[in-house]
């Protein structure tokens, strides 16, 4: 009953055993009707992801005959082309972080320091691209960047460069389009995280001599890295598993571990090979994850040491 | 205009003079994250073979072309069909299970926050494949069925996130006084708490229907043939070569979010209030 609501702490009274037990009776069937109601989408994510990823676990060590093995890890430890298209992923996701911060990192500072209405308006240019379909905006860089494109045009009518110069098909396109892709991922912690920054810690910092630069660098800049690194994890975790963007930017030339995945279902068939693969990108993912949270957790235990 | 660049800008005393280069640099930024999008539009209008900007002739040859394919038509069909289911299954079970963790105190409910979420983690290429492989077992490939279900599970943690925020806010003694009164606990939901979070619920679901709209890795395994997506139909058609139809799906498309957009927008303000 609602009683059970109101006083979870009562629920173990010693001296009347009788209403004590009733209402951890209720209180637990309270709970299990409460968990009942996560049971649909829980069954749905347990049958459509978990028990699919369970599986492809299984067929990563299985041979192709059939017999158990660690044969497809072994060929992805010896096999040069594997080693790098994982230094492939690592690099293109690295880049795009770093890309992602220096480009996004000013523009959530610019934004928080905006008047609400200013910045909800200017917010909608990092929230209209973060709603459009990411195909469409992986064809728009195409368009804009390939040989004949606007950009090229462009920068030989100014004279920036004489022949066309090549902007996709290549690291370089691919880059570009993650980073344009990834930018609201980034911006969009850092801005909150910004401006849940107390004003009053500037406010006393200049009070106290700082000039703005440095009260920037030694009060708000530190303040504001837990959003920062959250958002740099979301985008980097998220890069490395891209799959998209990089197919129709790299136009083959830059091969990510998501890509070879499809290319053993689609081209070679090879499902232990590709499970392998997925096995190897999860852990990654997931390390990525875990480790990040225990540094997190340790900042978080020195912050509270420093304070 | 002097005044303002005097005008000190934030409590540190710097003045917007001093900081006009931020304000410059931010102006770039944005325009670089809008722009891309917004200049295929006029694009699609060129009545070239080669997309020109600004074209040189003006049509709607591509636009005639879209609408005459039974092809991409019916992609379109498939495509509106599987977000609306979508939104129709995830948001209901997003809102159920957000309530749930919500209001139990039970000491798995991270556990279970926790594994709701994780399709936002799990790489979509392998989620893709998995489900691929179990499809296959349960007939399920190339069925709207099929799609709309692994999209759930893509739009559920959304939904979970969205709703369980406004929960968060939400201050439940209102649905406790409606039960105190004689409310059964699904009509003091429906009636108390529902309507007072219903801004963050309708997000949620625009999320959902956009989240399998714009879908395409999952899309590319799983579905094909009559009830393939439009997003696995330009995928298709953008490795092959640069078709200025897709320049006017994309048009198509960028209008749907931006309405999408505009509508959270104008549900979301009242959040706060």
């Amino acid at each position: 009953m609602a009683v059970a609501d109101f006083a979870p702490g009562a629920v173990a009274e010693p001296q009347d055993e009788p209403h004590a037990t009733g209402l951890r009776d209720d209180a637990f069937r309270e709970r299990m009707a409460m968990l009942g109601l996560c049971s649909p989408a829980l069954l749905l994510v347990l049958v459509v992801l978990v028990s699919p990823v369970a599986w492809l676990f299984w067929l990563s060590f299985l041979a192709n005959d059939g017999s158990l093995s660690l044969e497809h890890y072994e060929r992805m430890i010896a096999s040069k082309s594997y080693a790098r298209i994982f230094w492939t992923t690592f690099q293109v996701s690295t880049l795009t972080t770093m890309l992602c911060i220096l480009i996004g990192y000013p523009l959530a500072y610019f934004l928080s320091q905006l008047p609400p209405r200013a910045a909800a308006i200017c917010l909608i240019t990092v929230l209209l691209p973060f709603w459009t379909s990411l195909l469409v905006r992986t064809y728009a860089w195409l368009v804009l960047l390939q040989r004949k494109g606007l950009l090229n045009n462009w920068a030989i009518e100014l004279g920036l460069w004489d022949e066309p110069v090549k902007l996709v098909h290549n690291m370089t396109g691919t880059l570009i389009g993650m980073t344009h892709i990834m930018l609201p991922f980034l911006v969009l912690p850092v801005y909150g995280a910004m401006k849940s920054i107390d004003r009053d810690y500037l406010k006393a910092a200049s009070n106290l001599g700082a000039s703005p630069v440095s009260a920037f660098w030694q009060v708000f800049f530190p303040l504001s890295l837990p959003g920062l690194f959250a958002g740099a994890l979301i985008v980097f975790v998220l890069c490395l598993g891209f799959f998209v963007t990089p197919v129709v930017l790299g136009g083959g030339k830059v091969i990510m571990v998501s890509m070879r995945i499809t290319d053993n279902i689609e081209l070679f068939f090879n499902w232990g090979a590709a499970s392998a693969l997925g096995v190897v990108l999860l852990a990654l993912t997931m390390g990525t994850l875990y480790a990040a949270s225990r540094l997190l957790r340790l900042d978080r235990i020195l912050g509270e040491g420093n304070g | 205009m002097r005044n303002w660049l005097n005008a000190p800008a934030s409590e540190t005393q710097i003045t917007h003079g001093q900081r006009l280069w931020l304000y410059v640099l931010a102006g770039i930024i944005m325009i670089l994250l809008v722009a891309p999008t917004v200049i295929v539009i006029p694009m699609s209008f060129s009545a070239s073979q080669y997309l020109e900007f600004p074209p040189r002739e003006w049509s709607t040859r591509w636009y005639d072309h879209y609408f005459a394919s039974a092809e991409w038509m019916s992609a379109t069909w498939t495509s509106l069909t599987v977000g609306t289911l979508t939104m129709l299954v995830a948001t209901p079970l997003g809102v159920m299970a957000a309530y749930g963790l919500h209001v139990s105190n039970f000491r798995y409910a991270q556990f279970i926050f926790i594994t709701l979420i994780t399709p936002m983690m799990v790489p979509i290429v392998l989620i893709g494949i998995g489900v691929f492989y179990v499809y296959v077992q349960l007939r399920l490939v190339n069925t709207i069925l099929g799609i709309t279900l692994a999209h759930s599970i893509l739009a559920i943690p959304l939904v979970v996130i969205v709703v369980g925020a406004a929960l968060k806010t939400y201050d439940m003694n209102q649905e406790r006084v409606a039960r105190s009164l004689g409310a059964t606990r699904l009509y003091a939901f429906l009636a108390i708490t529902l309507p007072q979070i219903r801004f963050s619920v309708i997000t949620a679901a625009l999320l959902a229907f956009i989240t399998s709209f714009d879908e395409v890795v999952i899309a590319m395994f799983i579905s094909g043939g009559d009830n393939s997506t439009l997003t696995r139909s330009m995928f298709n058609a953008l490795r092959d070569q640069i078709d200025p139809t897709i320049a006017s799906i994309s048009t198509i498309m960028v209008l749907v979010s931006t309405t999408l957009l505009v509508a959270s927008q104008i549900f979301g303000k009242d959040k706060g209030k």
